[in-house]
């Protein structure tokens, strides 16, 4: 499989990273002090492809603690909140959009 | 039910203190994700978007109670309390934590339930007939011969690295519920003109990406050849099977690019070479995996008991009876479909409560027996007719008296974008909202057998190419589109299903189900003509027209 280093990384907006943790497989995204947080209002965001690379660069080497690392578009308010950029990662962010069986 | 020998329990316990170290090194930095990912693979852990999933196997869809309640155990203990049966007898549970997995697999070790092969390039469960052992008109029971196959494939060195996952299906009745067409290899019991017991052969199935149904390579293998023949096949894929693409990996691919004369010349030229060797079969192994199988002393009973006839007179019990109760192979008895599509609900979910109710009902009526079936439903094979009403009463206060078995609300699917990593699309508020439009229990029951099968993606899990009405979800733009076809079907008469036109939003896919029913109503010839028969007769033209006339 080849590396996420190793693809063509473009960007058309402001963006993030985001992986697994990995003793729980929680969502997680990468930080600007180099870290983790599950909370994505703390990533940190990223405009331009050398930066995403860098951010990334940083998340990869961080195999203990996370899984599959990539970039994934998000969307800037002009109060500076962040919301996922697409179907996918909005369900990563708030869970599935059903309601689980055991809560229904 | 099956009773696990010595091999087999200490297989399991050491494949659980292997694994319980693996999730040790990798959580210590001591394995890399590369270095791991393969091994929790082969132990059924894939990375979902939310978590980890833990895909369990289910051996040719053949519960205990015990083990029921024991997988409750786990979905409540370490998951968010509720399962989900998948279209090939296995239960995932979608919320699992990987430094707690270990421990979920020694309690399940303990019932003798496990979770090898059920990913991985290896072979994968062996899926059977559901009513397997009780069906009415089996030629045998189907099960003795997919253990065999479990035993012979489970760590099988030469078949753990195939260029691509393998799934073998086993059917022993003229109506197939295993769905072996649609398998790398499928396998149809049957008895020669000697009375002795074989198999047709068939092989190429799949779905996913290039869809193909199965094609006969043998007509005839005798129960006595049919690990070597098995092995043979698997030798010609291990050898010519592409590696290079995943997505012409599949034997399906081989098959039709090599041509299935030509295939099955290899095969032969291999099995000749290797048939009369250590894996001959003789007797005495089959007879003694048919006696740790679990069959019922069954009662002599009549067949229309008072019980039955009494209760006849209570609507609700009738409308569940008719949809969910099955001819058994013994007078007195029956074959119950526990439906797990409620209306609204997740195809294929139950909640650990559920489950553990269930297991008691096992108890009380079905022998302590389960079944799974790929149509993520549940059975139980061993219902006195007598018990029928009482039988209906437990399994309604628990919400699982749903009398929608084989209609239009008895829909397939994936867990698509809602969990799945790989999905394009959700197809599970697919399914609720079309289980919502057709909540009305005499609209489906007028509708008649309609099966709707959904896919996330093009991989195909929710088996989408043959439904009756098939929907494939992909995207576009960053918004879910939903591609439609009809009169594919998964059984005997295996046959995909044929696009109607563009995709069409989330928002309009339930409308354009409803749309094509009420094109069957109006053009079926008569009531008894099934959705499947008046599209074959007709083609999908006129349901095409109905469908995009307005958009």
């Amino acid at each position: 499989m080849t590396s996420p280093l190793q693809q063509k990384i473009k960007i058309t907006g402001p963006s993030i990273i985001t992986a697994n943790r990995t003793w729980d497989g929680a969502v997680i995204y990468r930080t600007g002090a180099k870290g983790w947080s599950d909370d994505l209002s703390h990533a940190a965001i990223v405009r331009t492809a050398d930066e995403a690379r860098a951010l990334l660069a940083e998340a990869v080497a961080d195999d203990l603690g996370a899984i599959g690392p990539y970039i994934a578009p998000v969307e800037v308010a002009a109060d500076g909140a962040v919301k996922p950029g697409n179907m996918r990662e909005h369900i990563r962010l708030t869970g599935a959009t059903i309601a689980l069986p055991a809560q229904a | 039910m099956y009773a696990y020998d010595e091999i087999d329990r200490t297989l399991v316990n050491e494949r659980v203190a292997e694994f319980r170290d693996q999730v040790k090194r990798r959580l210590s930095g001591e394995l890399s994700e590369d270095e791991f990912k393969m091994l929790r693979l082969q132990n059924g852990v894939y990375l979902q978007l939310h978590a980890y999933m833990y895909r369990i196997a289910i051996p040719y869809g053949t519960l205990s109670s015990d083990q029921l309640r024991r997988l409750a155990h786990v979905a409540r203990r370490y998951d968010r309390g509720y399962g989900h049966f998948t279209t090939r007898q296995n239960i995932q549970f979608n919320w699992i934590k990987l430094a707690e997995l270990p421990d979920a697999m020694a309690d399940l070790a303990e019932v003798g339930i496990q979770s090898m092969q059920t990913s991985g390039n290896n072979m994968r469960n062996v899926t059977s007939d559901q009513w397997a052992g009780v069906a009415p008109g089996e030629i045998e029971d189907p099960r003795i011969w997919a253990e065999l196959l479990r035993q012979f494939t489970t760590l099988h060195p030469e078949f753990s690295f195939l260029p691509r996952k393998f799934k073998i299906a086993i059917t022993a009745s003229d109506h197939d519920r295993a769905a072996i067409k649609i398998h790398d290899i499928g396998l149809r019991l049957l008895k020669n003109e000697q009375g002795e017991t074989g198999f047709e052969v068939l092989v190429g199935g799949g779905l996913g990406r290039s869809p193909f149904i199965a094609k006969t390579i043998k007509p005839f293998v005798h129960g006595h050849d049919i690990l070597s023949y098995v092995e043979a096949i698997l030798r010609v894929y291990n050898q010519y099977g592409r590696r290079d693409n995943i997505y012409k990996a599949r034997i399906k691919i081989l098959v039709h690019e090599l041509g299935i004369e030509k295939f099955a010349a290899e095969v032969e030229e291999e099995w000749l070479q290797i048939r009369d060797g250590a894996l001959k079969i003789d007797d005495g192994v089959v007879e003694d995996i048919r006696s740790r199988f679990f069959y019922p002393a069954y009662e002599t009973l009549p067949a229309m008991p008072d019980e039955l006839k009494q209760a006849a007179h209570d609507p609700k019990f009738e409308a569940w009876r008719k949809n969910s109760v099955f001819a058994h192979k013994v007078q007195g008895h029956a074959i119950v479909v526990v439906s797990l599509k409620p209306v609204g609900g997740p195809p294929g979910d139950a909640t650990a409560d559920q489950m553990d109710a269930l297991a008691d009902i096992a108890d009380t009526y079905s022998f302590g027996e389960i079944r799974v079936g790929h149509e993520q439903n549940l059975a139980l094979p061993h219902v006195r007719k007598s018990d029928l009403p009482k039988l209906w009463k437990a399994l309604d206060a628990i919400g699982l008296a749903i009398p929608n078995v084989n209609l239009v609300s008895d829909i397939i699917a994936c867990p698509g974008l809602d969990y799945c990593s790989l999905a394009n699309a959700r197809s599970i508020p697919i399914a609720q909202e079309i289980t919502r439009r057709f909540a009305n229990h005499d609209t489906a029951n007028l509708i008649g057998r309609l099966h709707i099968n959904i896919s996330g993606c093009i991989n195909a899990c929710g088996h989408h190419h043959v439904g009756h009405i098939g929907i494939l979800g992909v995207e576009k733009n960053d918004e879910e589109f939903y591609q439609i076809t009809i009169g594919g079907r998964a059984d005997e008469g295996a046959v995909l299903g044929t696009l109607i036109g563009p995709a069409v939003p989330y928002g309009e896919v339930a409308d354009v189900v409803e749309d094509i029913v009420e094109a069957y109503l109006a053009l079926r010839a008569h009531p008894e003509e099934l959705f499947v028969d008046t599209v074959k007769r007709l083609g999908v033209e006129p349901f095409k027209e109905r469908v995009y006339a307005t958009r």
